[in-house]
């Protein structure tokens, strides 16, 4: 016994490094998949301080960016106003049901960390679960789909980026409304791989894929992007198509956070289905 | 050591915020990662305690971690680099310099040895990251070709950063 306690002593700088490397180990085993212990990410709240108060910073460098940007999402909302209030005036004797909450309830909120050239990036906003955001819930902004919400702490929250390879998002071509599954390739920030889509459908560089709605975290008909190439893989039924995404990551400023009010009802139905 | 420490402090938060606020934004189609803030661990003084060295490397390493949301790479690796330091520093200088602890900087070590001494440690520590990173070996060659280009970039910060700090 003595020994070995000898033997200890005596190589404690290799057993300390041994303890550290092994502790080191077991953390990237353990920890590094899909949701994330949350002492780990920034939506814990010192790491987040530290990345919002550098963010107040930062924005000045793009406030020019920034206003332009608003304005043009502005100009586009108020002339979906106008077509709105048109229609209105046609349709009057459908007067709104009071008893019926909206599907989908949008949270602005500002991006204060992003990263794009990670192969798992991640997004971490400055709205927590105070402000009534919860994890599953899906980001988008005016451009397109941005990500989804896996941790939040009572002021941050992070989330998967679409630029994450353990991401999978429900998605369709608009022209044919076949359905597939869109998965960052991992090589540019701004293209994407639509999987699952089989090669008897007509498919044309250009057309629009848009979210399904199958995944009950974004409505249907969010942009995602548009088909850059396509090609069949032998062997496949399958196409391989690229997706350039229509939302620019390295400039993201502003995110809206998407609740779907009606997800936890419709996920305990499906799983109804599946029980016995 | 001990009236170093609050110089090392400065430089442990210093070196932190600089990797994560800035070098992890460099965003060059995502391969360059550039990990300068190794250099904390390089310039611990040639004669520092084992277990202080290997304690100073996981906490940096963790620290590092914390704020990239990668639990237990960047402590891995640095974990790594600081139990072959000790042996890297007898590769790149004698034995008068280490035992009388000074800082292993530009200055002490001369351009030669200090360019081998980041040499050697950048591209250990970067091994252990980028696979630990990737955490797979399934892209080993695009895996590489990250790990190779950031290194360069990562020794080329480490030593431009001296040349401004030690000049004369």
């Amino acid at each position: 016994m003595r020994s070995l306690f000898r033997f200890l002593i005596r190589n404690y700088f290799l057993m300390l490094f041994l303890a550290l490397e092994a502790f080191s180990l077991v953390l990237i085993v353990s920890f590094n998949n899909y949701q994330r212990v949350t002492f780990f990410n920034s939506s814990n709240d010192l790491v987040g301080t530290v990345y919002e108060k550098f963010s107040h910073f930062d924005d000045y460098f793009s406030l020019g960016q920034t206003n332009a940007h608003l304005a043009a999402e502005n100009a586009f909302l108020h002339k979906q106003v106008q077509m709105l209030l048109r229609n209105q005036e046609k349709i009057t004797i459908n007067r709104p049901d009071t008893v019926e909450a909206p599907a989908y309830v949008f949270t602005a909120a500002k991006i204060i960390n992003n990263s794009t050239n990670k192969q798992f990036n991640y997004i971490t906003l400055n709205k927590g679960s105070r402000n009534g955001i919860r994890p599953d819930m899906g980001i988008i902004n005016d451009q397109g789909v941005v990500g989804v919400i896996t941790n939040v702490s009572a002021n941050y929250s992070t989330g998967l980026s679409l630029l994450n390879k353990r991401l999978s998002i429900p998605a369709k071509i608009t022209r044919s409304n076949y359905f597939g599954a869109l998965v960052w390739d991992g090589e540019h920030s701004n293209s994407a791989d639509l999987k699952e889509i089989p090669f008897h459908i007509t498919v044309n560089v250009g057309d629009t894929v848009v979210t399904s709605g199958y995944s009950n975290i974004f409505p249907e008909g969010i942009t995602i992007g548009t088909i850059k190439t396509f090609d069949v893989e032998s062997g496949t039924n399958f196409y391989n198509i690229k997706v350039e995404l229509s939302t620019n990551f390295r400039t993201l400023k502003y995110v809206e956070v998407v609740q779907n009010t009606k997800r936890s009802e419709i996920i305990k139905l499906e799983s109804n289905n599946t029980g016995e | 050591m001990i009236k170093d420490l609050g110089k090392y402090a400065i430089m442990f938060v210093a070196l932190v915020l600089v990797q994560v606020l800035i070098l992890n934004n460099i965003q060059v189609s995502g391969l360059i990662n550039p990990y300068v803030y190794i250099l904390f661990i390089l310039l611990l003084p040639f004669n520092i305690q084992g277990y202080l060295l290997l304690g100073f490397s996981f906490l940096i390493g963790i620290t590092v971690d914390v704020f990239n949301g990668t639990p237990g790479v960047h402590a891995g690796a640095t974990v790594l680099l600081g139990f072959l330091r000790p042996s890297i520093a007898r590769l790149v200088s004698s034995r008068e310099i280490i035992e009388k602890g000074s800082m292993p900087n530009l200055t002490v070590l001369g351009f030669a040895n200090f360019l081998k001494y980041t040499v050697i440690a950048v591209l250990i520590h970067h091994l252990f990251l980028f696979y630990a990173e990737a955490f797979s070996f399934g892209d080993f060659f695009e895996t590489f070709l990250r790990y190779i280009i950031s290194s360069v970039f990562s020794i080329l910060i480490i030593l431009g950063s001296q040349f401004i700090v030690f000049k004369n």
